[in-house]
């Protein structure tokens, strides 16, 4: 029990700090870094909910594989135009107003709902129902997923093409 | 720790990422806000799921890390077609459809 608050603590504090790093900081590479320290924070809260195949996927697709696009796209950009890419932020208060407004909402909301405070045990290994219900229930979704894919492969190599 | 903490820990993600979105001059960085949404309304999903142990909330959240890889590869390729042909990354520049 212990262990397992002081675990989400910091997984927390981590999440949160590299989060507020991402949209502070004024240099625009070291804000993917950030990024990829969050979403390796956001696997570790998937780990905490035993949901290993989750976390490995997030690390894989988001932490290496968006993180490699995103700086891609960044030195292709800064190489073309030859200097540093300002990365500033503008109307910080109202953006900030606005962001703990909807916080304020959002917590209030959650102090009031009835939600579960204990985990109800799962059938049998997460991974292994995740595998089952992709194969049964969602395999429709599946292989529309399959398809959108492809096409936005198709769709990012045809608007990236070089000219003519 | 409860279903409120997961909960609460995703709300301030969220709102850091919604702060990003808002603020950010770059179109890049904007789409940094947007993961950062993203990825907070995952951790409700797995969080929800494991709570309630019931899996759909698990094999939504591979949906929806799927789309969003496709999501992020789309924006950036239209930001680079966008820097080739406007010299520009601020979403500020880009307005050519204001009235």
């Amino acid at each position: 029990m212990t262990l397992e608050v002081v675990t989400f603590w910091a997984l927390a504090i981590l999440l949160v700090g590299s989060a507020l790093a991402v949209v502070l900081t004024k240099n625009l590479f070291h804000s993917v870094l950030w990024l990829a320290l969050a979403l390796t924070g956001t696997a570790g809260v998937f780990l905490m909910l035993d949901a290993e195949f989750l976390a490995g996927v997030q690390i894989l697709l988001y932490a290496g594989g968006v993180v490699t696009v995103v700086v891609f796209a960044i030195v292709v950009t800064e190489r073309l135009v030859g200097t540093r890419l300002s990365h500033t932020s503008r109307s910080l208060w109202t953006g900030g107003a606005v962001a703990a407004a909807f916080l304020g909402l959002m917590l209030d909301a959650l102090w009031r709902a009835p939600l579960s405070p204990i985990k109800i045990p799962m059938e049998s290994d997460p991974t292994r129902l995740i595998g089952m219900d992709l194969m049964t229930r969602f395999l429709l979704p599946f292989e529309l997923l399959a398809v959108l894919l492809l096409v936005s492969l198709l769709a990012a190599s045809y608007l990236a093409r070089p000219e003519e | 720790m409860g279903l409120h903490a997961y909960l609460a820990l995703a709300a301030v993600v969220f709102s850091i990422g919604l702060f990003g979105v808002m603020t950010r001059r770059n179109t890049v960085g904007i789409l940094l806000g947007i993961e950062l949404m993203l990825n907070a309304v995952n951790i409700n999903l797995v969080a929800f799921s494991r709570f309630h142990g019931e899996v759909t909330g698990m094999v939504l959240t591979v949906f929806a890390i799927s789309i969003t890889v496709a999501e992020v590869a789309l924006g950036l390729a239209i930001v680079i077609l966008l820097f080739r042909t406007r010299r520009t990354v601020m979403a500020d520049h880009v307005d050519w459809l204001k009235g």
